[in-house]
């Protein structure tokens, strides 16, 4: 069982975190932003997963894990650029230590054990963790990537939540194994299945897995039983494939409600700390809520201006051309 | 207007040390490569010890090491991913696959990260990767052995193309691609993978995002790449003793395309025909047919002609040489035009 302090920062962050998923849902609703995955429900994976990184280490996150980024200190705008439509990565992965967040399923799990090797061919004690859904164990890419993990020995490791669906597909289709964990030994690695919304358990998990990655004991594979509570995302329908006494009984496990109860009996989490926790979340959805308001200057030449290391002729005619369209457009609009 | 005219290739090779082959000429990039940057490594399937499928890799899992030229599992996808991931993390990735139709399990790695991972990251993550593809016919090589995928290639953003037709540009461009800070799908003509010329080691011939006039001439322009550069020539050739005077462009960058060098000489000889093995209908030429016509028009004294592949699955061994294009062919396109 991890110590009371850090029992308390993951609780915070996992009530940072609904407030933040909550309230990005809503603005979402308003037609904020074109979409927004909700992580509510999985913050005990996310948290548990985002805490345990080192500095160094890196994180390789899909559009769910939002509040895993949240967590590592990417801000509120920045994660928001992509869902708003800004632009598809909105903070500078060098400087977070974390990867774009990958749509195309399981394909980044890969670049998560390329990115691990590459630091243990250099003798660099620094682990990767990759995030996976339930239904992304399906694809092919992600077999590919714990066996070359496996084979490399690499330092990864793999964070599946099996939140029970693939948009509306759920998981009995998805696999007929016991559990994903159980997938572990065919490659040569260890497997965890951990109570995906028990974030102690995940944390202490996932904080083992990373020393053993960085102490060159390979990759592991751990599987967070959890469950999406929200919509797969706004423009979702989940009465078309699931019923309300199924998320009822997953309401009774929630994360935050499980850690919040056990800090309180164990005397940690007191009134004042928990009244002074809310009013951060409030603040932090103030904060999200005016940071959407603002809109960002988008620069359509922009488009042209990243696309190549090296500079090619074609692409400055078809900038030049843009900029000659965006000037008339302007001068109509001022006569 | 400059005309990038290259009247010099002779000359280069005038002075250049014994003759190696294409394959050999690859080998040795690679080597030179990884001896001067630690941070270049070559994985794939089969190219350790054994070398590669082609020997494009030969003695150099012995030379530099089996963590710097290793046997990966059997994957293209798991390879390209990989490579990503270590190009994300300051290495220099060279990776095989093994054959053209092989690569295209890889082929979302490929599209949907390899090529726009700079742009969605405004630039903060470059992947300077090579991913190598044996590709084209000629060699009687059975189903899924002969393809000539360059226009998947070419029709992505974010990707730079290129094939080389000789042993020196194979070289060089190699060495070119491997220090390019942008992903490049490195197209090799595994029929011409055995034939011998001198490589000039001193100085590259041109630079990567060139093409080349290596033939010159008045009255047409053929425009070749890859595999096809011969057959250009040898209808050159052919056509000298008709007195016809044909201008020949090895392309070697296909994406980005070189409109400079193409359109100096279409403009001085009015008429371009282009040649691939690849289907012709959405291949590579109906791009470089369409690009010249828009920007050279007023030159042209007659519609571009592609001279290509059937529009049908590559043909088994004994049918190819039937699909693939011939200097014969190419004179018999020719000869369609009003003179
Ligand atoms: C290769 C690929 N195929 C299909 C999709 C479309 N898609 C987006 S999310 C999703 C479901 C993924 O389910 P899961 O892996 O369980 O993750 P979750 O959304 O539950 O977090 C699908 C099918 C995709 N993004 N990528
Ligand atoms: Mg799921």
């Amino acid at each position: 069982m991890p110590e009371a302090g850090i029992l308390l920062d993951l609780y915070r962050r996992m009530v940072l975190a609904r407030r933040f998923d909550v309230q990005v849902t809503a603005l979402t609703r308003q037609g904020r932003l074109a979409t927004y995955p909700s992580g509510l429900g999985q913050e005990a994976c996310e948290i548990a997963a985002a805490a345990a990184l080192a500095d160094d280490d890196w994180l390789f996150p899909t559009y769910r894990d939002s509040i895993a980024l949240l967590a590592r200190g990417v801000k509120a705008v920045e994660i928001l650029s992509f869902f708003r439509g800004d632009w598809h990565s909105g903070f500078d992965p060098k400087q977070r230590r974390i990867a774009p967040q990958s749509t195309p399923l399981a394909t980044q799990a890969l670049h998560a054990v390329g990115f691990a090797t590459a630091s243990k061919m250099r003798h660099e004690s620094v682990a990767t963790l990759a995030f996976l859904g339930d239904g992304a164990t399906s694809e092919g890419e992600a077999h590919e990537a714990f066996n070359f993990a496996a084979v490399w020995q690499a330092p990864t490791v793999f964070v599946v939540q099996n939140n029970g669906y693939a948009i509306s597909v759920p998981f009995s289709k998805q696999s007929r194994a016991r559990t994903l964990a159980d997938k572990a030994i065919g490659y040569g690695m260890p497997g965890h299945f951990v109570d995906g919304n028990d974030v102690a358990a995940m944390y202490a998990v996932i904080t083992d897995a990373l020393d053993r990655a960085r102490n060159g004991g390979g990759p592991t594979l751990i599987e967070g039983l959890t469950y999406r509570m929200e919509a797969h995302t706004n423009s979702d329908d989940p009465s078309r494939y699931r019923g309300d006494e199924e998320v009822e009984r997953w309401r009774v496990l929630d994360p935050i409600a499980r850690i919040e109860s056990y800090l309180i009996r164990e005397g940690a989490l007191t009134e004042k700390l928990r009244a002074e926790i809310a009013d951060a979340a409030e603040q932090l959805a103030a904060e999200t809520r005016d940071a959407m308001n603002e809109s960002p200057h988008l620069d359509p030449l922009e488009l042209f201006d990243h696309v190549y290391a090296t500079p090619r002729a074609a692409l400055a005619e078809q900038r030049d051309y843009l900029a000659t369209e965006l000037e008339s457009s302007e001068a109509r609009h001022l006569s | 207007m400059t005309i990038a005219h290259d009247t010099n290739v002779t000359a280069a090779v005038a002075q250049a040390p014994a003759s190696v082959t294409l394959a050999g000429a690859l080998n040795s990039a690679l080597a030179d490569a990884m001896s001067e940057d630690d941070s270049v490594v070559v994985f794939g399937e089969d190219v350790g010890p054994l070398g590669g499928v082609f020997r494009v890799t030969d003695g150099l899992s012995a030379r530099f090491g089996d963590d710097r030229v290793w046997d990966s599992p059997l994957a293209e996808a798991g390879i390209v991913g990989t490579a990503i991931g270590m190009a994300m993390n300051g290495m220099r990735p060279v990776i095989e696959m093994q054959f053209d139709a092989f690569s295209y399990p890889a082929f979302q790695q490929i599209t949907s990260h390899l090529a726009k991972m700079r742009n969605r990251t405004k630039g903060a993550l470059e992947l300077p990767v090579v991913v190598r593809i044996p590709y084209a016919g000629g060699i009687g090589g059975v189903e899924h052995h002969s393809d000539s995928s360059e226009a998947y290639w070419t029709h992505t953003p974010g990707l730079t193309v290129v094939t080389p037709s000789n042993p020196s540009d194979a070289y060089w461009m190699l060495r070119q691609a491997i220090s390019s800070n942008d992903p490049v799908i490195f197209l090799e003509p595994k029929s011409r993978y055995w034939m011998k010329d001198a490589v000039d080691h001193s100085t590259p011939a041109a630079p990567l995002d060139r093409a080349r006039v290596i033939r010159t001439g008045t009255d047409v322009t053929l425009l070749a790449y890859g595999p096809t550069v011969k057959t250009a020539m040898d209808a050159a050739a052919l056509a000298e003793l008709e007195d016809l005077s044909i201008e020949v462009i090895d392309l070697r960058t296909l994406s980005p395309f070189d409109d400079e060098t193409v359109g100096g000489s279409v403009r001085k000889t009015t008429r371009a025909a282009v040649i691939h093995e690849a289907a012709q209908f959405g291949g590579y030429g109906a791009e470089v047919a369409a690009r010249v016509t828009e920007r050279n028009f007023f030159h042209l004294a007659a519609p571009i002609l592609r001279i290509a592949g059937f529009d049908v699955p590559f043909p088994s061994p004994k049918l190819e040489e039937y699909f693939l294009p011939t200097a014969e062919r190419v004179l018999a396109a020719l000869d369609t035009w009003e003179w």
